[in-house]
C-alpha cells in the first residue's frame, strides 16, 4: 500500500548500478571501495535515525553497538581453538559445524568460529545487551539519558581496549572473509571489489525498506507520536517505554549487523570504532540528515562519511563534525530540508509551552 | 598496625602510608571534581543547561597557563590563562547561546557537544598530542612535606587550599553579595527576576564566565600533579558530571561531598581493579545513580526541582 | 456494578494537600462536571484518574476494577480517554496522523508486520484512515485532514484533540477545560457536540469553569474547594447551595 515510497529506492539501484558502471569504464574502481564502507557506516545512522529522529530518543553511545557486532566476530573467527580441541565444547561446536578448520601462515593447524555462528552470536548479544541496557537507560530523559548513553559507550571503548583477547590498542587484524552463501562473500580482495559493493547497498537497501516500511505503518506512528508528545502518546494507549525499547533494539542490531559486514570487509577492527567521536560522528549526520528524514539522512551518512574516508577532512576530520554538528544545531534543528519550518515550530511551541511554571 | 582490605577470598595488608597516599590522591583527584561539578550546576542553576564543554575549562586553563609561562612569571601566567579562560566562557555564551529562544533539551545538549569536541581539536592543533605540565608551585616532584608519616607534596596542598578557598568563595557570594543574590534569583524564577530590572542575559553570561574561571584555576593548579592534555577535558565532564550527579544536580556544597567521595573510591580501586578500568569505575557509578536515585544522594525528588547552591 | 467509583482519594505535593480525601462515583452514560475555584485541585484529580499522578492513598474503582497506580496508557487501554488543558497535539503530524494515532489500541500491526508492509495491514490502515476521517467530519473539521497540527487555528486544534480521545472508542472521556478560549457561541457549539457524544454511549466527566456551560449540559456536579468535595448534587441544587456561592463569591463568572 503506497508504493509511492519505493520510487526513491528505484533511483537509489540506478545510480548505483551508474556509479558502479563509470568507474568501471574509468578505471576508478577504487572508489568502489569508500562507496563500499560508506554503505556500512551509513546502515548504522540510518538506524540511529530511527531512534532519535523518529522515536526521539538520543543516544551518544551507538558506536559501541557497532564495535561490539564488529569485535565478537572478530575475536571468534580469529581465536585459535586448536590448543583446545580435547574440550567438550569445542567437540560439540565441531560436530554442530560451526567451526572452520584451516593452517595459518607456518603451515600449522588452526581451528576457529565460522563466520555466520559468530556473526549470529553477535546480532543476538548486542540485541540482547541493548534490552537489558536500553530498559533502565531509556526511564530518563534530556541529559540523563545523554550522559547515560555516553556512559555505556565509554565503557564499552574501555573494555575493548583494555582486554588482551581483543587486541587492546591495536585491536584485531586478519579477520577472514565471510562467506555468505555459496559464490558471495564479503572480503576486502581487490578483486572483489564490485561484488562487495553490491553486497554492502544490497544490505543497505535491506535495512532502507525495513525502516520505510516501518516508518509508514502503525508502529511508525506511534514512534512519531512519543517523539511529539510523549505525555499524549501515553494518552492514546501506546506502551511508549516498550515502543522506545523496541526502536533502541533495532538501531543497536543495524549497528551491529554494519560492525559484522565491516570488519569482515575490512579485515579487522580498532578501539576507535567504539570511540565517542564516532558515536558523535553518527549523531551530527543524523542531525544534518534531517533527524527524521530517512532519505536525508541515508544521503548524507553517504556523502559525509565517503569525504570522510577519502581524506577530505584531512587532520580536521573530528572537528569537521563538531562544527557541522553545532552548525546545524544552531541554524536548522530540524535538518537542512526543513529550514522554512523551522520558525513555525517556534510558534508553536511558544504557544504551547510559556517558560514553565512548574519547572 | 596495618589496615585489612578484604577482596573475594583474599585479605590485603595496606600499610598506613599506603593508604594515607591513596586518600590524599583521592582527595586531590576529588576536589577537581567537585570543582567541574560546581561548574556544571552554575551554569545549570542559571539556565537549565548542562554544559558539556565545562572539562574542556579545566583543560584550557592549564594549557594556556603553560604556554604562557615561557614569556610569564608563574602567578601571572596563571592569572592572564584564567582570565582568558573566562572571557572565553563569555564568547561561548554570546556566540552560541544567548541568542536561542526557548531551545530544546535535546538541541543544548548536542550544541555544548559540539562546542567540546571544537575546543578539543582547537586545542589538538594549537598544543599537539603531547604531553604537558605547570611546574610545581615549590620545589619540584621530588619535594614532599611529612604528614602523618607520609610523604605529601606540597602541590597537593596547593590543590586543596586553593579549591577550598573557591568553594568557601563561592558559597558567600552566593549568600552574601549582591551579584550572587541577583544570579540565584535568575535561578528560581526568570520571569520575576527580570520584572525587577535584573539582566538575565548578563546573568547568564556571567555564569559561564564564572565557571570557566573556577575550572581554569583548578585545572592550572592541579596541572604539575595530573599533567595537561588537549584531550583531558571529556574525562574530567564525565566525572564531573557524575559527582553533580551523585550530589543531586544543582546542589553545590554537596558536590564537594560527592567529588571526595568518587576521588576517594577512584583511588583505592587501584588496590582492587586493573588502572585500566579505573575510569569506568566513575562511569559505573554514573549509570548505577541514574538508574537508582537520579536526584542524588542528597536531594529529594522536589528538590531537584529547586535550583539552589 | 458502578461505571467508576472514587474513594477517598488523596494527594498531597510537599505540605499541600491537593486532593484530601475525595470521594465520589459517576454512572454510566452521564455527564458529570468537576468545578471549583482555581487551585481546589480539579486537574489534579484529573491526573490522578488518568494515571498521570499516583495517590498518596484511596482508590479509583472503574469499570469494577481498581485502577489506582497504573501507568496512563494502560489505564487508556481499559476504556479512559482523555484531552489535555494546554492541547497536546502531535505538532509535526497532520491532524488526520493525529487522530489516527487515536485509533492505536484497535490496531494490531506490530514492527515485522510493519516493517514487512504485510497485506493484512493495508486493510487495517484503509480502516484506521476511514475511521479518523468519520471522526473528524463529526467534528466538523475534515477539510483540514492534510494540514500540519501546528498551524491549525485554536479552535480546530481543540477540535483535533477531541477527534484524537473519540478515536480510541472509550467508555469514559476526560475533558481537561474544554471551553477555555472559547467564545459563546463556540461554547454552545461545544455543548451540543458534549451531547452527541454522550448520545454515542460514552460518558463524560469534565473540568470546567465556564458556569453556563457547566450548568446547561451536566447531570449532576461536583464541587472542590481546596482539595476537599464540598457539594454534589444537580445543577439546580449546587446553584442554590450556600457554601458554593460563599466560595465563588467574588468570582465573576457568568
Amino acid at each position: 500500500m503506497g508504493f509511492a515510497r519505493y520510487i526513491p529506492i528505484a533511483f537509489l539501484v540506478a545510480g548505483l548500478v551508474l556509479v558502479q558502471q563509470v568507474t568501471q569504464h574509468t578505471g576508478t574502481t577504487f572508489y568502489l571501495t569508500q562507496l563500499t564502507m560508506a554503505a556500512y557506516y551509513a546502515l548504522v545512522i540510518t538506524g540511529l535515525c530511527l531512534l532519535m529522529g523518529y522515536a526521539g530518543q538520543i543516544s551518544l553511545g551507538h558506536a559501541g553497538f557497532f564495535a561490539i557486532g564488529g569485535y565478537i566476530p572478530a575475536a571468534l573467527t580469529t581465536y585459535n581453538l586448536e590448543p583446545l580441541r580435547e574440550k567438550w565444547l569445542v567437540q560439540t561446536l565441531d560436530a554442530a559445524g560451526l567451526l572452520t578448520a584451516g593452517q595459518d601462515l607456518y603451515g600449522q593447524q588452526v581451528l576457529h568460529v565460522h563466520p555466520w555462528p559468530s556473526c549470529i552470536l553477535a546480532l543476538l548479544l548486542t540485541a540482547g545487551l541493548a534490552f537489558v541496557i536500553g530498559m533502565p537507560v531509556l526511564k530518563l530523559k534530556g541529559h540523563y539519558l545523554a550522559m547515560a548513553t555516553l556512559g555505556f559507550g565509554t565503557i564499552v571503548y574501555r573494555v575493548f581496549l583494555a582486554m588482551p583477547l581483543f587486541g587492546e590498542a591495536d585491536g584485531i587484524s586478519a579477520v577472514p572473509p565471510f562467506p555468505l552463501l555459496p559464490g558471495v562473500t564479503v572480503s576486502g580482495d581487490f578483486a572483489a571489489r564490485t561484488e562487495n559493493y553490491y553486497i554492502a547497498f544490497g544490505l543497505l537497501i535491506v535495512g532502507l525498506l525495513f525502516l520505510i516500511n516501518l516508518v509508514h505503518s502503525r508502529i511508525g506512528r506511534a514512534f512519531r507520536a512519543i517523539h511529539g508528545s510523549e505525555e499524549a502518546a501515553n494518552a492514546m494507549g501506546i506502551n511508549t517505554p516498550r515502543l522506545k525499547l523496541q526502536a533502541f533494539v533495532i538501531s543497536a542490531v543495524f549497528a551491529a549487523l554494519a560492525g559484522v559486514f565491516l570488519t569482515h570487509y575490512n579485515g579487522g577492527i580498532g578501539p576507535s570504532e567504539a570511540s565517542v567521536m564516532k558515536s558523535i560522528r553518527y549523531v551530527a549526520i543524523v542531525a544534518v540528515g534531517g533527524m527524521a528524514s530517512l532519505w536525508g539522512v541515508f544521503f548524507m551518512g553517504i556523502l559525509l562519511n565517503f569525504m570522510s574516508l577519502r581524506g577530505m577532512f584531512g587532520t580536521y576530520d573530528d572537528a569537521v563534525f563538531g562544527v557541522i554538528l553545532i552548525l546545524i544545531m544552531l541554524f536548522a534543528p530540524n535538518g537542512l530540508l526543513r529550514l522554512h519550518l523551522w520558525q513555525r515550530m517556534r510558534r508553536w511551541r511558544g504557544v504551547d509551552k510559556p517558560k514553565s511554571r512548574t519547572e | 598496625m596495618q589496615f585489612c582490605l578484604r577482596h573475594g577470598g583474599l585479605v590485603f595488608f595496606m600499610t598506613p602510608e599506603l593508604f594515607l597516599q591513596y586518600l590524599f590522591a583521592g582527595v586531590t583527584y576529588g576536589l577537581i571534581y567537585a570543582i567541574v561539578a560546581i561548574g556544571f550546576n552554575i551554569i545549570y542553576n542559571t539556565t537549565g543547561i548542562i554544559n558539556f564543554a565545562q572539562g574542556e575549562f579545566v583543560m584550557l586553563g592549564g594549557m594556556t597557563a603553560i604556554s604562557l609561562h615561557h614569556y610569564l612569571p608563574l602567578p601571572l601566567a596563571i592569572a592572564a590563562a584564567v582570565a582568558i579562560t573566562m572571557v572565553i566562557g563569555a564568547l561561548i555564551e554570546m556566540v552560541f547561546i544567548r541568542w536561542l529562544h526557548n531551545p530544546s533539551i535535546l538541541r543544548m545538549i548536542i550544541i555544548t557537544i559540539g562546542l567540546s569536541i571544537l575546543i578539543r581539536e582547537g586545542a589538538l592543533h594549537i598544543w599537539g598530542e603531547g604531553v604537558r605540565a605547570l611546574p610545581y608551585f615549590n620545589g619540584n616532584e621530588i619535594t614532599s612535606i611529612v604528614v602523618l608519616g607520609v610523604g605529601v607534596s606540597p602541590q597537593v596542598f596547593w590543590v586543596l587550599g586553593v579549591c577550598g578557598l573557591m568553594v568557601a568563595a563561592l558559597y558567600l557570594f552566593f549568600k552574601f553579595v549582591p551579584l550572587g543574590l541577583v544570579m540565584r534569583a535568575c535561578a528560581a524564577n526568570r520571569v520575576a527576576a527580570t520584572l525587577c530590572g535584573v539582566s538575565t542575559k548578563n546573568m547568564v553570561t556571567f555564569s559561564f564566565v564564572l565557571s570557566a574561571g573556577i575550572g581554569a584555576m583548578a585545572g592550572c593548579v592541579v596541572s604539575p600533579i595530573t599533567y595537561s592534555q588537549y584531550d583531558g577535558g571529556t574525562n574530567l565532564a564525565i566525572k564531573g558530571f557524575t559527582v553533580a550527579i551523585l550530589g543531586g544536580l544543582g546542589n553545590s556544597m554537596a558536590a564537594v561531598a560527592a567529588g571526595l567521595l568518587l576521588g576517594i573510591i577512584e583511588a583505592f580501586s587501584i588496590s582492587v581493579v586493573p588502572l585500566a578500568f579505573q575510569d569506568a569505575i566513575a562511569i559505573g557509578i554514573l549509570l548505577i545513580i541514574l538508574f537508582i536515585r537520579p536526584h542524588g544522594l542528597f536531594g529529594n525528588r522536589s528538590a531537584a526541582m529547586l535550583k539552589e547552591f | 456494578m458502578s461505571f467508576l467509583a472514587i474513594q477517598h482519594l488523596h494527594k498531597s505535593f510537599g505540605g499541600l494537600h491537593a486532593v484530601n480525601d475525595v470521594s465520589f462515583a459517576l454512572a454510566a452514560g452521564e455527564i458529570k462536571a468537576l468545578i471549583g475555584p482555581n487551585g481546589a485541585g480539579k486537574t489534579t484529580l484529573l491526573n490522578l484518574l488518568s494515571g498521570n499522578i499516583l495517590p498518596d492513598a484511596g482508590e479509583v474503582i472503574f469499570l469494577g476494577k481498581p485502577i489506582q497506580g497504573l501507568k496512563p496508557f494502560q489505564i487508556a487501554r481499559r476504556g479512559m480517554a482523555r484531552t489535555f488543558q494546554n492541547i497536546k497535539l502531535f505538532p509535526e503530524m497532520t491532524a488526520l496522523e493525529n487522530v489516527m494515532v487515536g485509533r492505536h489500541m484497535r490496531s494490531r500491526s506490530g514492527v515485522w508486520s510493519g516493517a514487512g508492509n504485510l497485506p493484512w495491514t493495508w486493510k487495517e490502515e484503509a480502516g484506521i484512515r476511514r475511521k479518523s476521517l468519520e471522526l473528524m467530519e463529526f467534528m466538523g473539521i475534515a477539510e483540514h485532514a492534510g494540514t500540519e497540527a501546528a498551524s491549525l487555528a485554536f479552535g480546530q486544534q481543540r477540535a483535533v484533540e477531541f477527534a484524537r480521545a473519540l478515536a480510541l472508542e472509550p467508555d469514559l472521556l476526560l475533558l481537561d477545560e474544554p471551553a477555555a478560549g472559547l467564545n459563546i457561541y463556540e461554547t454552545a457549539e461545544l455543548a451540543k457536540l458534549i451531547r452527541k457524544v454522550r448520545d454515542r454511549g460514552i460518558t463524560i466527566l469534565l473540568v470546567e469553569h465556564d458556569m453556563s456551560l457547566v450548568m446547561d449540559i451536566s447531570d449532576s456536579i461536583v464541587v472542590l474547594s481546596f482539595g476537599r468535595r464540598i457539594a454534589e448534587g444537580n445543577p439546580l441544587e449546587i446553584q442554590n447551595n450556600p457554601e458554593v456561592i460563599q466560595i465563588y463569591l467574588g468570582e465573576d463568572d457568568a
